[in-house]
């Protein structure tokens, strides 16, 4: 049995976590400004550690691509955009331990040789804007940011900037964009950003979540973090429950824990109901059925059975809930939040939109799901970047199989389920 | 209307100071969106002028930006902007109930305000409380688990100027004016209010502390 494993929420139930008091002494980045930089990258190479933002990208290959001694700025920007539907991880994160983030970003500022670090937070997240403004001034104060900070020769200024609610500039290069004081649209890669990011100069970008899982790391040995997890996606991760689930909440656990396991510590599926689906990384990742149970929650196993770990936002839905319904709701979001930049993108989530409405409504047949997946097939791999390819995953899926349920709709000319069921204050 | 001598000083010390953070200047537009909108209690034309001045920038640059971002506001919102998430996850769990009764209740739809200019609505996306479903904000602070009638009430308290305490953030809401301040990177020193996490944040901690779990030593 697997077991949870509390690192980054081990101090979240202290009042004053947030706090320098509440969190400690930020030993980690002091040990690691005694080391080689080289040393911290290929310590976080050597852990395993993979990008906790939904690419699963390894950490220290990413910051391991930044020149060196190449003459120009580097920049440490930190991805805390968090807006993936169900993805509810970080937010609690920086809003409980802003500083195990704030020792992150001083530790891989360090390694990648960069002076400067922003952290793109969103913007609609006002009192954890708060906790991040007073974790940084925290640090400033006691000499951990700034000028030759914890006593070496290392300067670095770190700077909380709010974003203006966009959903796409959590894909990296249009918050880089977004940061520049431009429209946050994607950018054609390559160059990537580790050669050509923010104004152009050598740029690592990085989840919240990985960021804050790297003091551990330095404090407690790349084996450490590598000892939990499976063979490929190593050491811990926040899994994100959702739904109706009898206790929702935030899991901290080893990568390859299954929804089984964690269901069982969160007492079930609501009372007196099933699963029917879910997410197992967010509204972009395919969603799974009650067959995929035990399927181990890491890159590879969730990969092999046609969905991607992704953010582990595992958004449950129980019987009375309409996949269809769901479906729609999910694309008119992707059309809301379609940039405009591609036209795959732009005019495809618009198109579903429309027939997926029609759908749901019941006025459809069986061709319009051949009509649905060929607009799909007419978004994935053909958009400028991954939100007009994640905008298709409910779209193939929910047709994969819940086919009969579409075929339903039509068949009775209307919605089979009430969605009066499927509230919190549902009848039992 | 442009702004008065006095206020332009005020804006511009700020803007200053806002500018002043970033290795290049155009990367303060956001922020000083934030700072105007903070002033008119949405982006007005004076606002998108300043920006441009501050910046350098034509004043069709500033405003191809701001109608990107949906935070910003083309007309005056409420001194109190409630949202309520109607994404899948929270809509099935009641969100689409509690915007239908809302709405009825209040008289207004999406993207307007009352006539007394206390409130607006706003159809919001995911916004990262998922497992607090169904969710509202006011001035982007968390009311987390609403029902139908937790949400009357809160906007009725709101319209009446009565003390509201978010579920996770500072012992007294502030106006969407102020909130759009710290939005530019200017603190109010309200950190320290409120939870450090609530609820379903502390649900696995819990479960582990019963049972004994750790990570690895």
């Amino acid at each position: 049995m697997t077991t949870l494993t509390p690192i980054l929420t081990k101090n979240w139930d202290l009042p004053n976590s947030f706090t320098l008091e509440g969190y400690g002494d930020y030993s980690a980045a002091k040990k690691a400004l005694g080391m080689d930089p080289d040393t911290i990258i290929q310590a976080v190479k050597d852990s395993g550690l993979r990008g906790r933002g939904g690419a699963g990208f390894p950490t220290g290959m990413k910051w391991g691509f930044i020149p060196q001694n190449d003459g120009k700025p580097h920049y440490l920007v930190v991805n805390a955009d968090e807006s993936e539907p169900g993805t509810c991880k970080d937010i609690p994160l920086m809003m409980a331990n802003p500083h195990a983030l704030v020792e992150g970003i001083i530790i891989t500022a360090y390694a990648i040789r960069a002076n400067h670090a922003f952290i793109y937070v969103r913007g609609e997240v006002l009192h954890v804007i708060r906790r991040l403004h007073a974790a940084v001034r925290e640090a400033y104060e006691k000499g951990f940011l700034g000028t030759g900070i914890m006593g070496s020769g290392f300067d670095l200024e770190l700077v909380v900037h709010s974003g203006a609610g966009a959903y796409i500039c959590g894909e990296e290069t249009a918050l880089l964009d977004s940061l520049e004081g431009f429209r946050g649209q994607p950018r054609l890669k390559p160059p990537f950003p580790a050669v050509a990011g923010l104004y152009a100069a050598p740029t690592v970008i990085n989840n919240v979540e990985s960021i804050a899982s790297v003091p551990s790391i330095i404090a407690n040995g790349a084996d450490w973090f590598a000892g939990m997890g499976t063979e490929k996606s190593k050491g811990f991760g926040i899994f994100s429950l959702s739904g109706h689930v009898t206790r929702p909440g935030q899991y901290e656990a080893p990568l390859g824990i299954t929804l089984r396991e964690l269901l069982d510590m969160a007492g079930g599926i609501r009372e007196g109901h099933r699963l029917k689906f879910w997410t197992p990384g967010g509204s972009s990742t395919p969603i799974f059925t009650d067959e995929h149970l035990d399927v181990p929650l890491d890159f590879e196993s969730v990969g092999a059975k046609g969905s991607m770990l992704g953010t582990r936002a595992l958004q449950i839905f129980d019987e009375t809930t309409c996949v269809l319904r769901a479906t729609l709701r999910w694309t008119e979001f992707y059309a809301h939040e379609s940039c405009g930049k591609c036209t795959p993108c732009r005019e495809g989530t618009y198109w579903l939109k429309q027939v997926l409405k029609r759908l749901e409504a019941g006025q459809g047949g069986e061709e319009d799901l051949a009509t649905i997946t060929d607009i799909a097939d007419n978004i994935l791999g053909r958009s400028f970047c991954a939100l007009g390819d994640g905008a298709t995953s409910p779209i193939y899926s929910s047709v994969k199989y819940f086919r009969d349920e579409y075929l339903k709709h039509f068949e009775i000319g209307g919605c089979p389920f009430d969605p009066a069921l499927s509230t919190v204050w549902g009848p039992k | 209307m442009t702004y008065s001598p006095e206020v332009r000083e005020r804006l511009e010390t700020d803007a200053k100071e806002i500018i002043g953070r970033y290795p290049k200047a155009r990367s303060a537009l956001l922020p000083l969106l934030h700072l105007v909108q903070a002033e008119d209690g949405y982006v007005s034309d004076d606002g998108h002028e300043f920006c441009a001045e501050m910046l350098g920038l034509s004043k069709a640059e500033v405003v191809g930006v701001s109608t990107f971002y949906t935070m910003y506001k083309r007309k005056p919102a409420g001194e109190f902007h409630v949202g309520v998430c109607i994404n899948t996850l929270c809509a099935v769990m009641g969100g689409d109930q509690i915007w239908s009764e809302l709405t009825e209740h209040m008289g207004i739809g999406a993207d307007e305000t009352t006539a007394d200019g206390k409130v607006s609505l706003e159809r919001i996306e995911c916004n990262a409380a998922c497992d607090f479903a169904p969710v509202m904000m006011v001035n982007w602070e968390f009311f987390d688990n609403q029902t139908p009638a937790s949400a009357k009430q809160l906007v009725d308290d709101l319209r009446d100027g009565k003390d509201i305490t978010p579920t996770r953030g500072p012992k007294k809401l502030c106006s969407f004016k102020d909130a759009s301040r710290i939005l530019a990177g200017i603190p109010d020193g309200l950190a320290g209010d409120g939870p450090a996490a609530a609820g379903p944040s502390l649900e696995g901690l819990r479960i582990a502390k019963a049972n004994g779990w750790e990570a690895p030593k």
